[in-house]
């Protein structure tokens, strides 16, 4: 009998387990329209929850080298953006999903790719091909597969 | 009875929203018009074939992944493109589809400085430009 509940309780917690986790998988969506418009132009406007605000910081001052592309802005579109993404950066808000990314980011270092984030890694151990499909891409290129990922919802996988 | 007067009223409305688009892509390039007429005087007007052939064409000077426009833009601009460097989805660039196309002259004159650096490796003159704009808007 006890066994019997104790079984139970241990599926029900496996069935349940999964749905608690899918439900960490968010953070913040971007709310600024100047940012979903120059940062969504070339890629997704990626939520600024994914790096710390020292790092936001840092790629605004090498917006001209933005991974090998030149993506200078205007000054006063460039400090709409810097001011949003450290404002609502993830070691600001520690919401969500932002908290186990935040755990990885070592105190002294300024991350730039969020796709080199351990919490990333783990969660994206694919087969080549996947990452091959003509629609991927590249790995930054989140929407296609997280529908909800320009509301800032990544647990549909 | 409303839906005859919504279509009077789409009718007049769509028109003039084209229209108010085709006056800002003049102004833009009239503007163009001006910078080539300086660097060249013998410069009489655009052509939609040099825009054509510059929208086609494969150059080497550029990043690897990004050998010419139509490698976000499609061979085809009435269809969507989607960016060959992150994936992102990109609106028909042909001005019959997408009518705000080449309206904005800050959006225009920045997004000719970041494509023709990927895909030249050098910006493009300004009679590069207005023929681009040419051969769009009549697509
Ligand atoms: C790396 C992908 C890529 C390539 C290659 C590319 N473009 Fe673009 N282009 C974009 C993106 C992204 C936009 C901005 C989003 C949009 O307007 O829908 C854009 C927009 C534009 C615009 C602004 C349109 C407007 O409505 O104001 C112009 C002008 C333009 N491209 C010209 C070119 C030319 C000329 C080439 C080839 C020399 C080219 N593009 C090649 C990605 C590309």
């Amino acid at each position: 009998m006890i066994m019997r509940i104790i079984f139970s309780l241990a599926a029900a917690l496996l069935v349940a387990t999964p749905a608690l986790a899918g439900g960490n998988d968010w953070v913040p969506p971007v709310t600024d329209a100047v940012v979903q418009k120059e940062c969504g132009a070339c890629h997704m406007a990626f939520q600024p929850a994914f790096l710390p605000a020292r790092s936001w910081d840092r790629m605004m001052n090498e917006l001209d080298k933005h991974f090998d592309e030149d993506a200078s802005l205007p000054a006063d579109k460039a400090k709409i953006i810097r001011d949003y993404m450290t404002a609502n950066a993830g070691d600001v808000v520690t919401k969500g999903r932002a908290r186990k990314y935040m755990q990885w980011v070592n105190p002294g270092a300024t991350p730039q790719r969020i796709t080199a984030n351990p919490d990333f890694e783990r969660k994206h151990r694919f087969a080549d091909k996947v990452w091959q499909d003509p629609k991927v891409v590249t790995k930054s290129n989140c929407p296609a597969c997280h529908m909800g990922a320009d509301r800032g919802l990544y647990d549909d996988d | 009875m409303i839906r005859p007067l919504l279509m009077v009223g789409l009718m007049i409305a769509l028109p003039a929203a084209a229209m108010a688009a085709d006056a800002r892509r003049d102004t833009i390039l009239a503007d163009y018009a001006g910078q080539a007429r300086k660097v060249d005087p013998a410069f009489t007007g655009f052509s939609a074939q040099r825009g054509e052939s510059l929208f086609r064409a494969k150059w080497t000077g550029g990043d690897a992944r990004t050998p010419s426009c139509t490698a976000c833009h499609t061979d085809n601009p009435k269809t969507a493109g989607q960016n060959a460097k992150t994936g992102r989805p990109i609106e028909p660039v042909a001005v019959s589809v997408t009518p705000k196309r080449f309206t904005d002259m800050a959006e225009v004159e920045k997004q000719f400085g970041r494509d023709c650096k990927s895909v030249i490796g050098r910006e493009c003159s300004p009679i590069e430009k207005g023929d681009y704009i040419t051969f769009m808007a009549g697509q």
